[in-house]
């Protein structure tokens, strides 16, 4: 297991020195840069002084040289500093990573929570009017764009209801656990509706299969109850396909994160990441990009790990 | 469109808040962008003029009636009150002595005054070439500057300029001094200034307000700065708070979240806040303020069908621009016939204009050898389509549907125009600045009052690989009368001659439809009923340069 996870490490780490060249070279493959919108929008703006800008900030070495000097700087703990921000790329990353943290952790466990309740419900009986309801409830999440339940979400409880606040992380002058809690409701309600769907249909089929083995049938046969028969020989079985679903798919959050941040004005990592793209804030979008690899990797080692606690029969070599 | 029409609907049916119509001491302020530094001479974006409007104060400025003013200054300097005179220079060229005074009470937030210190600080970082500064009225006019007491220096400009009086702000000294000493080069102030580093320093904010909390890609929050002396703020707390989306950011202000939206180009677009007050006609005060960000489309006049005068007369007069405007924006946004906005003192009235007229361009069109083929689209004797290419922001939904209307126009006049829209990076990164276009250009850019279309206009402003596409004049306009005219245009002090001769270059603009003006834009802002004194400008000193005056009904 010690040497498996090694091995996986290693190879984890190939992958972000891999991904680190394609994502910068790709980001410096985009046409133009900062100083030339500043400049289409602001004529005022003298030549000598936009060159003189675009030497301040790097701009003018090429693509290959800034990439080997950032890279040297990382491996020493260096990650650079963000032009679009104006600090120190950590000094950015951190804060926004525990917002997404929360963000995304929250919806994800809800989301989990009830796609596993619901997907059990759903096969149990299917074709059953609890699987149909199910269903319907499952599409409509699937189908539903996330920037759109996240405005409905918000002209329902902020405009009509004033349950909740409309965006941001916290009122100016409060800041309490509770205020925060009230700012968080709506966006993490959204990301984890929109996962649920996806998730509940993943449980529903591989229960359905499960339930038709024959070692339902010997656990039914002998004497075990329908909860007990469900729920743990059937429902662990049932997880290994969807764990493998549930870990790549924590990376893929990101996505959904990035439009739940934007709607709300949350502060989090794929708003970031998204706007230094597109302002070319190298140092920042790169170590973003990165990062949101990591989480994928990582999540997908935690599957393959829990495969082995799941089904005895497979080791990890 | 969808997305205005489902909040107008539920706006409708939404409660009226009764918060958003009470006095107020806090106001909470909704913007679709934020700041990258704070520091004044770093990244010219709109956004950052109008946080640092409340706090950080050019020296001097346009008011609300475009009449310049002093913000940080005593006494405006001018050739009449003899604070500005004509000196000899060595070799014997003519040059300026411009003698400005700051106000004798007026203090950074820290208690610090501001002094002559400030000035000769400010001067010094940003003459130098590699500083990187970016402002609209740069600091090296000023070969020297003698000091002649705490609060009183004497500027010596190389040459006569029609901007001896303009200058931007100051840079705390007593800040930002050591924190260049210790940065050591240009390139690592720009990473540790304290505008960015710490922007919450009291020392940084000589205005009415300082910024009290700044959270970056989130919000700001001002509060009244203890040491100004000028006309107290109203307003207790002014915060600033970043709603990308704009769907988000309409939906906030119904909700009460937010208590207005910004103009100035940093807020919602014109359409949506037109459909805003159709749903909530008495919610908000809406103020549609016309500005100088001028939507235009440049011509290539390498195109052999564009190099031809009367096509693009034809091409102008193939377009009903007021129609247009009273169509998409309820008549807002005024029609313009050249690059100077109506309201600046040097816009000529008497300019020949080109209205629209469809039959008149057909004629024209005729006249060049054009006449309309079996399809409608014209063509010439060899049968060569009359086609032009236009490409413009995409994603960008107002151009778009501008284009869309254009295009339909010059199609009744015998003109096939085709569409061909980038992204802004590609469009401005690459096609504008490189003129890879092939035909016409649609985009907008805004200028200050009275500011020389040297850069647009001036010949030695073409961008080229030798330049490095370093220049704005994307229309290869090659002028010699236009180039002395932008010379005396910056140098001419006699006000009756400066009318005449920006009337010139606004004729020779005209005449030679190198451009095809469309329209100035106007700001839209929404703003609480309970709010006074509040006075959008319309042009580059926004309007919180003018905060303090602001408070509750």
């Amino acid at each position: 297991m010690g040497r498996y996870i090694l091995r996986r490490l290693v190879q984890a780490m190939i992958v972000l020195l891999v991904m680190s060249f394609v994502i910068y070279s790709l980001i410096g493959l985009m046409p133009g840069d900062p100083i030339d919108i500043m400049i289409a929008s602001n004529p005022n703006v003298a030549p000598e002084a936009a060159a003189a800008l675009r030497k301040l900030y790097g701009l003018d070495q090429p693509l290959m040289m800034r990439y080997w000097r950032w890279l040297t700087a990382a491996l020493g703990g260096d990650f650079g500093y963000s032009r679009t921000h104006s600090q120190p790329v950590l000094h950015m990353l951190l804060p926004a990573l525990g917002q997404t943290s929360k963000l995304m952790i929250s919806s994800f466990v809800i989301s989990v929570i009830l796609s596993f309740a619901l997907g059990i419900m759903a096969a149990r009986k299917p074709g059953g009017l609890a699987d149909g309801i199910i269903s319907l409830l499952a599409f409509a999440g699937i189908s539903v764009p996330v920037f759109w339940l996240a405005l409905m979400m918000i002209l329902v409880f902020a405009v009509q209801l004033h349950w909740f606040p409309a965006s941001g992380i916290s009122n100016v002058g409060d800041g309490s656990l509770r205020d925060q809690f009230m700012h968080l409701v709506m966006p993490v309600t959204t990301l984890a509706l929109a996962t649920t769907g996806g998730f509940t249909r993943f449980v529903r089929a591989s229960m359905i299969e499960v339930l038709r083995l024959d070692l339902v049938r010997t656990a039914r046969a002998k004497g075990a109850g329908e909860g007990r028969v469900v729920l743990i020989h059937a429902f662990r079985n049932a997880l290994i396909p969807v764990v493998t679903v549930m870990a790549l798919s924590f990376g893929v959050l990101f996505n959904g994160a990035l439009l739940t941040e934007t709607m709300f004005a949350q502060p989090g990592m794929g708003k970031m990441i998204y706007d230094a793209i597109l302002g070319n804030d190298f140092n920042l979008a790169l170590s973003g990009l990165l990062f949101a690899t990591l989480v994928t990797l990582a999540s997908n080692l935690a599957a393959d790990l829990a495969y082995g606690w799941l089904d005895p029969r497979i080791t990890l070599q | 469109m969808q997305f205005t029409r489902i909040l107008a609907a539920a706006a409708i049916s939404a409660p009226l808040l009764a918060a958003s119509a009470q006095a107020k001491d806090d106001l909470i302020i909704g913007v679709a962008q934020f700041p990258a530094s704070m520091n004044p001479y770093y990244d010219s974006l709109t956004i950052k003029s109008y946080v640092l409007g409340f706090g950080n104060r050019s020296i001097t400025g346009f008011d609300k009636d475009w009449k310049l003013s002093c913000l940080l200054c005593a006494e405006l300097p001018t050739l009449d009150n003899g604070l500005a005179k004509f000196e000899d220079r060595p070799g014997g060229a003519k040059g300026m002595a411009v003698t400005l005074k700051l106000k004798p009470d007026l203090n950074w937030g820290d208690g610090v005054p501001v002094t002559a210190k400030d000035i000769l600080f400010t001067w010094k970082m940003a003459k130098d070439p590699a500083s990187g500064f970016a402002n609209g009225h740069p600091w090296d006019r000023a070969t020297s500057i003698d000091v002649v007491d705490d609060k009183t220096v004497v500027f010596h400009l190389e040459k006569v300029r029609v901007d001896y009086n303009q200058w931007d702000s100051l840079l705390p000294a007593h800040i930002e001094g050591p924190t260049f000493e210790k940065a050591g080069n240009f390139a690592e102030y720009q990473k540790q200034t304290t505008f960015t580093r710490a922007p919450t320093t009291p020392g940084l904010w000589n205005g009415p307000f300082m910024i009290t909390n700044y959270q970056s890609g989130v919000q700001v929050v001002l509060e009244p700065n203890p040491h100004w002396k000028g006309t107290k703020p109203g307003l207790k707390r002014v915060v600033i708070k970043l709603i990308e989306n704009t769907a988000a950011l309409q939906a906030n202000l119904l909700s009460g979240d937010v208590d207005m939206v910004a103009g100035e180009g940093v807020g919602l677009t014109i359409d949506q806040v037109i459909a805003l007050r159709k749903a909530n006609p008495d919610k908000f005060e809406y103020i549609f303020k016309p500005s100088l960000t001028y939507e235009h489309i440049d011509l290539k006049i390498e195109n052999p069908i564009i190099a031809d005068i009367r096509v693009r007369r034809a091409l102008l007069i193939a377009i009903d621009r007021q129609t247009l405007v009273d169509r998409l924006f309820e008549g807002m946004q005024p029609v313009a016939d050249t690059w100077v906005n109506r309201l600046d003192p040097y816009f000529a009235k008497d300019l020949k204009r080109f209205p629209y007229d469809p039959n008149l361009a057909r004629a024209m069109l005729a006249e060049a050898g054009w006449r309309p083929g079996s399809d409608g689209i014209c063509r010439n004797a060899t049968g060569d389509k009359l086609s032009i290419e236009i490409n413009t922001t995409a994603g960008n939904r107002l151009r778009e549907l501008t284009e869309q209307v254009l295009q339909n126009m010059w199609k009744a006049a015998c003109i096939e125009v085709t569409i061909r829209n980038e992204p802004a990076r590609t469009l401005f990164g690459e096609t504008l600045k490189k003129r890879l276009f092939t035909g016409m250009i649609m985009y907008a850019w805004s200028s200050g009052v009275g500011d020389s279309p040297r850069s647009t206009l001036a010949s030695d402003r073409v961008p080229t690989a030798a330049n490095n596409w370093g220049g704005n004049n994307g229309i290869a306009f090659a002028d010699p009368r236009m180039d002395q005219l932008i010379d005396l245009a910056e140098t001419e002090l006699d006000t009756a001659k400066q009318i005449g001769i920006w009337a010139e270059m606004q004729k020779i603009y005209a005449e030679q439809v190198r451009v095809l003006p469309l329209f100035f834009r106007a700001d839209p802002h929404v703003v609480p009923k309970w709010l006074d004194g509040y006075t959008p400008t319309g042009h580059s000193d926004l309007s919180t340069a003018f905060s303090e005056n602001w408070r509750s009904k």
